[in-house]
């Protein structure tokens, strides 16, 4: 399964409208023969777009080895963080209920902790249709080993069929641990998630580093799972209902085995946060050095904003790796973006795409930021800005 | 100690588009790199190793071309290194290219301690950790920003849970996964790139040198998701562009922030 190649169709030049044609330089040539290496990501462009016949593709043998009707329920894992129901499980709640009524599964909560009780109660008042709960004084610490042992007796005993994990520092450590246990798929920080009649789950992310978005899906295992960011979809209202039933699972001494032993858990100092800014001025490469990003900064202050970056300016060391917005940084959803020079790649503009407001200025009118902003200005920011500063603090000494 | 730090060779670049009309992916000018956040990792291992003996061995998965990364690791301070490499490997996603990457730490001899990268600036997905120490059936832990101490059978660290910091102990042998600015990473060493024999020092497997490898759990068959399709993100119709001088434009962004009250 995966590419044939048809040599005998490839000649030298075939050969390297194909090599040209692949994105990850997974083709090479050699003693006229055309091979491809690991660095294949099966994008299948060499197929899709090459010379026809030159490269096919077989699909996958694979019978449909799940029955998918065993499968039932959309779940989300509902995560305690510093004693607190952690705001993405609510967003994750209300997508669930979306995905789930369109297949009529229920909405399922996995909630695991030490005296969690409360916070199942309250749980059943955001759509869900049961939470079940595993409350133990072995999960009062989150500890890798009992939160998997867990999760996974849930999984084998109630059979959801998808699964939602908020991508926090807990969630992108819990999610991948329990899909490689069940032998399931996972797919990181999906930013849209839709459901096939036949209950597949189609998550669609920012994919291969580059300026592309997939679509992936797992047509041949169950459960599926996916991880998605704080902020990327919206929580429900609270409902003065409660819709659902708290179930309480039974603990075994499995569970609580662990070869891990908390020592200590300490409050992290109050730190600046972006992702709960209302106003962020954002710079990217349209900044020549270090010293320029102060009238950003001064535009933030005036707006009451906080200031954030793109990667390249984080890695340069201008910007503390806490002010990045993107995939490899934060997730934003502010009242206002107003991003400077900053070209607009996929996975910033995953980051910062539920703003409510996103204004962009830059110098090249082919940017990738207009194509996702609401305003965009064509100029130069070392001109707007010195100018939109002058402006808002005459207009305050206006007033 | 004994110390695995896996690496990955990632894109130098990311400027990888899709062209809207053919929808061909545009390249330009890739060039390749170890990912950024490894070397966070690699500084770890050597650090430890330094302070407690033992050696740093390095493990990827990639290309032929990944042999260039790795060879750095060599320069940085690795013993040797293990690439997996062959074209059964594509296509592979997390559950995968963590299969693979158990198999080669089966080939890599006794082992206390194994160091990622938190993520990957291509993949950015951060679950090829802890699904590898689950393969490996070894204790984990993720967002590690310090090392306190090992004493051979436990290693002490520090772990951002977001809203706190844990302080926790693992039993030996365990996995860590390091953030970003953990520590200074070291230069690849001028007097190692020249004595080094990296040749000797870096082997290459393919499956088939793998008796225990199944190949059905590797590369695009051993890949639960599948990529239905690839597209360019979607493109906002509905917005307002303004051109002109630099002056009417800060005029029309002061109006913006003044109309929706932020200033």
């Amino acid at each position: 399964m995966g590419l044939i190649i048809h040599n005998e169709k490839i000649d030298g030049s075939v050969a390297a409208k194909l090599i040209d044609i692949c994105p990850f330089k997974a083709l090479s040539f050699e003693n006229g023969k055309l091979s491809v290496n690991a660095a294949c990501k099966a994008c299948k462009l060499c197929v899709k777009k090459g010379p026809a016949g030159a490269i096919t593709w077989e699909d996958e043998e694979k019978k449909e080895t799940v029955d998918k009707s065993l499968w039932r329920g959309v779940c989300v894992f509902c995560e305690i963080s510093d004693g607190k129901i952690h705001p993405v499980t609510l967003e994750l709640l209300g997508k669930a209920r979306e995905l789930a009524d369109s297949i009529s599964h229920p909405v399922y909560g996995i909630l695991i902790g030490k005296n969690v009780k409360d916070h199942a109660a309250e749980l059943c008042h955001y759509g869900a249709d049961k939470i079940f709960v595993y409350d133990d004084a072995a999960f009062e610490q989150f500890r890798i080993s009992p939160y998997t042992a867990a999760f996974y007796d849930f999984i084998e005993r109630i059979k959801p069929s998808s699964i939602l994990v908020g991508a926090t520092n807990m969630g992108r450590s819990l999610a991948p641990r329990v899909a490689a246990r069940c032998g399931a798929g996972l797919t990181a920080d999906c930013t849209v998630l839709k459901m096939k009649e036949n209950t597949d789950l189609v998550q669609i992310r920012p994919a291969f580093g580059g300026n592309i978005m997939a679509q992936i899906v797992t047509p041949n295992a169950r459960p599926q799972f996916c991880t998605v960011r704080y902020k990327i979809f919206s929580a429900p209202v609270r409902s003065d209902i409660s819709s659902g039933e708290v179930v309480k699972m039974d603990i075994t001494d499995d569970m609580r085995r662990s070869g891990t032993e908390i020592l200590s858990v300490t409050e992290k100092p109050r730190e600046i946060d972006i992702s709960d800014a209302d106003v962020i001025v954002a710079c990217g490469r349209g900044f020549a050095k270090e010293a320029d990003l102060e009238m950003a900064r001064e535009l933030a202050e005036l707006l009451g904003g906080q200031l954030a970056g793109t990667r390249p300016l984080i890695e340069a060391g201008w910007l503390s790796p806490k002010r990045q917005i993107g995939l490899s940084g934060r997730t934003v959803k502010p009242k206002i973006i107003i991003c400077l020079g900053i070209s607009g790649s996929v996975q910033f503009a995953a980051g910062m795409k539920g703003a409510d407001l996103i204004v962009a200025v830059n110098k090249a009118a082919d940017a990738s930021i207009f194509d996702i902003c609401h305003v965009g200005l064509v100029g130069d920011i070392y001109e707007i800005v010195p100018q939109l500063i002058e402006k808002i603090k005459g207009g305050k000494a206006n007033v | 100690m004994n110390i695995i730090v896996c690496v990955k060779q990632v894109p130098g670049t990311n400027k990888v588009a899709v062209d809207p009309v053919t929808g061909v992916l545009i390249r330009d000018g890739v060039d390749s790199k170890i990912n950024p956040y490894d070397l966070f990792a690699l500084e770890e291992g050597f650090a430890l190793a330094e302070k407690y003996g033992g050696q740093v061995k390095t493990l990827s998965m990639g290309p032929p071309m990944a042999k260039e990364a790795l060879k750095e690791t060599i320069y940085m301070g690795a013993s040797e290194a293990v690439l997996l490499s062959d074209r059964k490997f594509g296509g592979a996603d997390v559950a995968a290219t963590s299969c693979a990457l158990s198999l080669g730490v089966g080939k890599m001899g006794e082992y206390d301690l194994i160091i990622c990268g938190k993520q990957t600036t291509d993949g950015d997905t951060a679950q090829v950790g802890p699904e590898l120490a689950e393969k490996l059936g070894i204790e984990h832990i993720a967002n590690v920003t310090e090392i306190l101490e090992c004493d051979g059978k436990t290693v002490t660290v520090v772990c951002d849970l977001d809203k706190v910091h844990q302080t926790a102990r693992l039993s030996l042998p365990c996995l860590i996964t390091v953030e970003k600015d953990a520590n200074t990473p070291r230069l690849p060493s001028y007097n190692r790139k020249k004595s080094m024999n990296c040749d000797e020092l870096i082997k290459v497997y393919s499956v088939a040198d793998i008796p225990e490898a199944d190949e059905k759990k590797l590369g695009l068959s051993g890949s639960p998701t599948q990529v239905e399709r690839i597209f360019p993100p979607e493109k906002n119709t509905d917005r307002t562009m303004l051109e002109g001088s630099a002056n009417e434009l800060s005029d029309s962004l002061y109006a913006l922030l003044k109309e929706r009250k932020f200033v």
